[in-house]
């Protein structure tokens, strides 16, 4: 009971973006299409998972002072990995997310995640603990990449279902903080 | 000209937060006052020059020669984090009024993506050293201009009755996206 509460926490209630406010600068800056928000989604959560193990692992054995120095250099080796493989294998992908990548670094809710629950829980509820909050990142990105490509192209997943072009201004920056603000609007109302 | 190209584009065109969408968390953390914001400004000007510049150094003579490009994530936020630890250090011996006036916003910088954004995009962009200096100080200022102008329409919508459900972040957010819609009617000028 107790670790289904863990995994699920991230869904709704302590969603990182909806509900916490973190790792906005992908959330917004990848989400044009729903496919994207994934890629990102799914990139962030291998590198909360793996950062989580790793750091749950190390946590008795790095003094208290170094702590974050060292959280950061474990995520940015992840993020390299992450960084290379998609390059080789998703290069299309890779050409879109672009900068976003390398910058998973400075998420501040990977970085949250290692330091607020990794550093001081077992190896198991860590895993349990990155795979639901990276799932609810996931579930915000490709929720903010479908809403705005269906308003900005009529199109979900690359599959249009108007012919005609859709409000363009969702594709483009503005729509973006509009859109999530939307978002936040209804999971605020939900939580109610 | 050149330079004034790199200007425009990184202030109005592509400003660093609006149509780049880099530096985030501290847009809406810390754009509650005015004066916050500025302070925010200066030390985000401060720590993302000598960031640039000494990033573009290790990447010229040290990662590049010696092959080792794929390090560049780890290097670089290593290098801005203890960048940022040593700013901190001296500014409290050398200016204390400015360590008070930033203090809280110093050990912020290093999770502030703009930072290792700018990094990154001037060796990307194969910026020359003093255009690469120019290009993150533009993006500095374009970062301070979108943060003032939130704040400044954040202290007007404490007056306001919004709807229930969008009280807190859903308004801001939507309130930036006006924001960049105005700053998308600079597209095209350079």
């Amino acid at each position: 009971m107790d670790q289904a509460r863990n995994f699920t926490k991230g869904f709704i209630r302590e969603n990182p973006v909806f509900a916490l406010m973190l790792g906005l600068c992908p959330a917004l800056g990848t989400t044009t299409s729903a496919y994207n928000g994934m890629g990102m989604g799914l990139a962030t959560m291998f590198v909360v998972i793996m950062s989580n193990i790793v750091v749950s692992l190390i946590k008795n054995f790095v003094p208290n002072k170094v702590r974050i120095p060292s959280y950061i250099v474990i995520i940015a080796s992840f993020v390299t990995i992450v960084d290379l493989g998609m390059a080789g294998y998703l290069p299309a992908l890779h050409e879109q997310l672009g900068l976003f990548i390398p910058l998973i670094v400075v998420n501040c809710f990977v970085l949250g995640r290692a330091e607020a629950f990794a550093s001081k829980n077992t190896l198991g509820s860590s895993i349990i603990d990155g795979a639901g909050m990276g799932l609810g990142f996931t579930l915000a990105l490709t929720m903010l990449g479908a809403s705005r490509e269906i308003l900005g192209s009529y199109a979900l997943f690359g599959v249009q279902f108007i012919q005609e072009d859709g409000m363009l201004v969702f594709i483009l920056a503005p729509g973006a903080f509009i859109a999530l603000g939307y978002l936040i609007a209804m999971t605020n109302k939900l939580n109610k | 000209m050149e330079y004034i190209v790199i200007v425009l584009s990184a202030i109005l065109v592509n400003n660093i937060v609006l149509a780049q969408f880099l530096g985030l968390c501290p847009f809406f953390g810390v754009s509650n006052k005015i004066s916050t914001a500025a302070g925010m400004g200066g030390a985000v000007l401060f720590v993302m020059t000598v960031a640039a510049i000494v990033t573009y150094l290790i990447s010229h003579y040290i990662l590049v020669p010696l092959d080792l490009i794929y390090l560049r994530t780890v290097t670089y936020i290593l290098v801005i984090s203890s960048l940022v630890q040593m700013v901190e250090i001296i500014l409290k011996k050398v200016s204390p009024p400015l360590y008070q006036a930033l203090g809280i916003f110093l050990p912020l910088m290093t999770t502030n993506c703009a930072i290792l954004g700018v990094a990154i995009l001037v060796i990307q962009q194969e910026h020359t050293l003093m255009s690469g200096v120019v290009f993150a100080i533009a993006h500095s200022i374009g970062f301070t201009l979108a943060l003032v102008l939130l704040s400044g329409m954040r202290e007007q919508l404490d007056l306001l009755n919004v709807p229930k459900s969008m009280k807190g972040n859903p308004i801001i957010l939507v309130a930036a996206g006006l924001l960049a819609m105005a700053f998308m009617g600079f597209a095209g000028i350079v």
